[in-house]
């Protein structure tokens, strides 16, 4: 454990939060029963975990607890602590969440403290990711329905106290007064200070309406900020525990490599060295000093077997069309496509390609275990603790009781990156040596191994009526799969779990796709131009209601996982790039098109608001009047739902082309978005904006590469990003707050749609169209060089 | 091994290390500082940027034997919470991040830059940040930080 000391200058940390609290929360727990340690769901119908009408899978937002002693405790000071199991990533949640709770508890924002993910202390609100932090939190349920009905608790402790009703009664800076008696009143800590409320959550409590928000709703800063600007921030590769060891892991050099043997010897006597661990294909050294660690991994000998035969990079889209079996999905039949297309004015089709992409963390993924005989404690930056604990147990082969997870903070990771993997990877070498260990992994390791955004081949086609609408849609894909998040069950879904002997998730081929019951989404396979009805439900966003959405899974190569938007990006740059090109081919102006096949009033509404901003010009593209030469400039325009109903977003970019040599310079992005009511909007600026660049460079140089042996995009060189010293694009937000909707998720939304709005601005400069990502110059130089 | 004293945010600290170990794993290990940060551990990317003898280094790439009688300034010797220097403070005001990851190299590049050329127009100022990178795409934001403090060498 770390002296406190070390611990004030990060705020997010549970000791200091626990102690200014002035109770333990373990003290805590036993005086309360055995509420926290069980997180009971009794007193509420339905789990707290899922927002209404989210379409999450069961345990990704975890169970939750319905109990309110979980979520909050009131110190004698009248400080508050909550608890919460969704993290803060660098998308300014920690923040957010703060806010949350000084508005409903009708608190000064510095008097509540924040414990984030931890296995030992906050309700089981199984991983931050997928855009859900919101839903699942600043809704009617978990830590805002435990904020409203803390504060209608101590109401009602209040009511009693003074002998009058509620409604007399006012809370304001944490004290509540009688209204009609300014002399009666009483701090939260008198009414409830240091001990448990013992009240389920109260579906019935209400929530302050954002008319009423002074704290929430205001660009509040971000609480990390003045700590991580000054060096101060406790980052988990900063995680310093006495007698710490240092690890590294020796990977595979090729895919599908295995161990034949380790001479330990070729290590013996270097200085520092403790041990070399293997376990099945799973390798490392530990020793007293990092560098020293590095310097033994770099020397030890091992054997390996000859990898497996990897596609060759060149034909794998068409490898990727041609894996049998698949596992095939219907999001969507209506089972009349063929027939609306037979009876088309006109056909118009186009393929789309996407390649794997990393998450490329800017730090590599760290972790600290200590392993203890038949107790294990991993400080990682995972978004999933609590399944976490459960795998690290597995792959240790000790109880998941015993096994604690304490978030910290790593680098941005926009998905699954190695924050998993390398938490095994420090677990099993603590376990192997009795003590701490800290693994950091080196660059390669890192970007060879991790689990990719997925590649993607998009069959695209459309039936036209005279009039130039569309009348059916057709969409089929091909994309591959292997490993993924763990979960609570899979620890061989990343490299070191399936190193140390565990399989990955058993991939379930399927053919042909059964027909389908319930209306999805399909990670926005659907277009947002159909109807999207399935048997009597219709779930989509738009009025075309002939349709067919296809999917097929394969089998990866390679590792693969969720990258920030996954899927819905592939799928949108398709459907968003596609739609230019119908409004093109039609000669109609491409915002007019799309909203002449939109229906749902939202989408409607960014899209408008997105162009309005862009002074955006009615008229079909390309450009009138293009010279084939020297730089051209275009705009485009892309829109989504994120998920078919977690955020809308739509973009117009600006670019510049330079015809002679097809570099794309992008020099001003408008994103307007709508994710109901807005939280902290200079937060939701910030992840519009880094939304958007992060989309720009997967746009513009993102792309896994290897050979037929191994991945060859292993560092910055090979895997390029832009420098902050690169051209950064103009980019303006319009916020559009919907105070009476629900809250949905904003970190996915813009990403989502830059690839598509980029495309449709070449095209709209050029008169070129890029299917296929990265739009590399000489891919651009190609589109350009094919105009007729 | 070795003993050799480092003088890192003006205090002299003895340490016990092999001299070819990167200076980052000595002040991030041996002294346990935050700022300097592994990224690749090969130079590409800033993260572990420090300041020596007022010029930035990254020292991922830089062995510890090469630091006798220099002075090492991290980001944690520029300013504190509670005193910023002008260019933290620039970052905090402009709430310049995201994860953070990327600023102690960002930070310091734009302050040697900026402190030895004032009057840098925007494209040395980009061409100086050449070098570095933030995943985060919190670019927009580092920019708009970065000629905040341009403003106040300036003036
Ligand atoms: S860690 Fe030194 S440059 Fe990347
Ligand atoms: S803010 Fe995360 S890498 Fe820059």
């Amino acid at each position: 454990m770390k002296p406190l000391d070390t611990l004030k200058a990060m705020s997010p940390d549970a000791l200091g939060a626990l102690e200014s609290a002035g109770i333990s929360r373990r003290k805590f727990i036993k005086g309360s029963g055995a509420l926290i340690i069980s997180f009971s769901m009794g007193g509420l119908a339905s789990p707290p975990g899922a927002a209404p009408g989210q379409a999450v899978p069961p345990d990704f937002n975890g169970p939750g607890s319905g109990q309110l002693d979980s979520w909050i405790a009131i110190g004698a000071d009248g400080s508050v602590t909550a608890y919460t199991g969704k993290c803060e990533l660098g998308q300014g949640l920690y923040t957010a969440q703060t806010q949350l709770i000084a508005e409903e508890l009708s608190v000064p924002f510095d008097r509540v403290k924040l414990i984030q993910c931890d296995t030992a202390l906050t309700p089981d609100q199984g991983t931050t990711s997928g855009a859900q932090s919101h839903p699942a939190n600043f809704n009617r349920n978990n830590l805002a329905l435990a904020g409203a009905t803390a504060r209608e608790a101590l109401l009602e402790r209040a009511s009693t106290r003074f002998g009058v009703p509620v409604d007399q009664l006012t809370a304001r800076d944490g004290v509540i007064g009688v209204t009609t008696d300014t002399s009666k009143k009483a701090g939260y800590g008198e009414l409830a200070g240091g001990r448990a409320f013992g009240v389920a959550l109260n579906r019935g409590a209400r929530r302050k309406d954002p008319g009423e928000w002074t704290i929430l709703g205001k660009p509040v800063p971000r609480v990390e900020i003045p700590a991580i600007a000054t060096g101060q921030f406790e980052y988990v590769h900063n995680v310093r525990l006495p007698g710490m060891l240092h690890g590294q892991v020796v990977r595979p050099p090729a895919v599908g490599a295995r161990v034949v043997g380790v001479d330990e010897g070729s290590v013996r006597g270097l200085p520092g060295v403790v041990k070399v661990v293997v376990k099945n294909n799973f390798v490392g050294v530990v020793a007293e000093k990092p560098w020293q660690a590095i310097q033994a991994a770099h020397k030890l000998k091992v054997d390996w077997t000859q990898g497996a035969t990897l596609p060759d990079q060149r034909d794998f889209y068409d490898w990727l069309r041609n894996q049998k079996p698949a596992r095939d999905t219907f999001a969507v039949n209506s089972n009349d496509v063929d027939a609306k297309l037979a009876s088309a004015a006109k056909i118009v089709k186009a393929t789309y390609h996407y390649p794997y992409q990393m998450h490329g963390s800017l730090g590599t993924s760290c972790a600290v275990a200590e392993v203890q005989g038949d107790k294990a404690t991993v400080w990682s930056a995972t978004q999933a603790v609590y399944p976490l604990k459960n795998t690290v147990a597995k792959v240790l082969g000790l109880r998941p009781e015993n096994v604690r997870v304490r978030f910290r903070m790593g680098a941005g990771c926009y998905g699954i990156n190695g924050a998993d993997t390398v938490s095994y990877d420090a677990a099993l070498l603590s376990q192997a040596v009795g003590k701490p260990v800290r693994v950091q992994l080196t660059r390669k390791d890192e970007m060879a191994w991790e689990n990719f955004g997925v590649a993607y081949v998009i069959d695209q086609r459309v039936g036209l009526d005279a009039g130039g609408s569309i009348i059916a849609w057709d969409h089929e894909s091909w994309s591959p799969t292997l490993g993924g998040r763990p979960g609570a069950n899979n620890p061989g879904n990343v490299v070191t779990g399936f190193l140390a002997g565990f399989e990955p998730a058993a991939f379930a081929a399927r053919t042909p796709a059964p027909d389908p019951t319930n209306f999805s989404n399909g990670s926005n396979a659907v277009p947002s131009y159909v109807t999207g009805c399935v048997g009597k439900r219709c779930g989509g966003t738009g009025k075309v209601p002939s349709q067919r959405v296809l999917i097929h899974n394969v089998p990866s190569p390679f590792w693969t996982g969720p990258l920030r938007s996954p899927a819905r990006l592939q799928n949108t740059f398709a459907h968003e790039s596609f739609m230019d090109e119908i409004a093109a081919l039609v000669k109609t102006d491409p915002v007019d098109y799309r909203l002449r096949h939109l229906s749902d009033p939202r989408l409607i509404e960014v899209v408008k608001a997105a162009a309005k901003s862009a002074n955006w010009e009615a008229r079909p593209s390309p450009r009138p009047g293009i010279r084939r030469t020297g730089v051209a400039a275009g705009r485009g325009l892309s829109c989504v739902l994120y998920e078919g109903d977690n955020g809308y977003c739509a973009m117009v970019a600006e670019v510049e082309v330079n015809q002679d040599w097809g570099a794309v310079v992008v020099k001003h992005l408008v994103i307007a978005n709508d994710s109901g009511p807005i939280s902290n909007p200079d937060g939701l600026r910030n992840q519009l904006e880094g939304g958007a660049l992060h989309g720009v460079s997967r746009t513009l140089l993102e792309e896994v590469t290897w050979d037929d042996q191994k991945i060859t995009s292993v560092d910055w060189l090979t895997y390029r990003t832009p420098f902050v010293g690169a051209n950064v694009p103009k980019i303006d937000t319009v916020l559009i707050q919907r105070s009476e909707g629900e809250a949905m998720g904003a970190g996915e939304t813009a990403v989502t749609v830059v690839a598509a709005a980029i495309a449709n601005a070449i095209f709209d400069a050029t008169g070129a169209r890029i299917r296929q990502v990265p739009f590399t110059p000489e891919r651009v130089k190609g589109a350009l060089d094919a105009r007729t | 091994m070795a003993v050799m004293n480092l003088k890192v945010n003006g205090r002299t600290h003895p340490v016990d290390v092999d001299p070819a170990t990167p200076l980052l794993y000595v002040l991030s290990d041996d002294l346990g500082l935050r700022g300097p940060k592994f990224g690749c551990g090969l130079g590409q990317c800033g993260s572990c940027a420090v300041m020596v003898n007022g010029r930035v280094i990254r020292s991922c790439v830089t062995a510890v034997r090469s630091m006798a009688g220099s002075e090492i300034t991290t980001l944690e010797g520029l300013g504190t919470i509670e005193k910023p220097h002008p260019i933290q403070k620039a970052f905090i005001d402009e709430q310049a991040m995201q994860c953070g990851f990327c600023i102690n190299g960002i930070i310091l590049t734009a302050k040697v830059f900026l402190d030895r050329n004032p009057k840098a127009s925007d494209a040395e100022i980009k061409q100086a940040m050449s070098g570095v990178l933030c995943r985060c795409g919190a670019n927009a934001r580092i920019i708009r930080a970065i000629k905040r403090y341009a403003e106040e060498v300036k003036a």
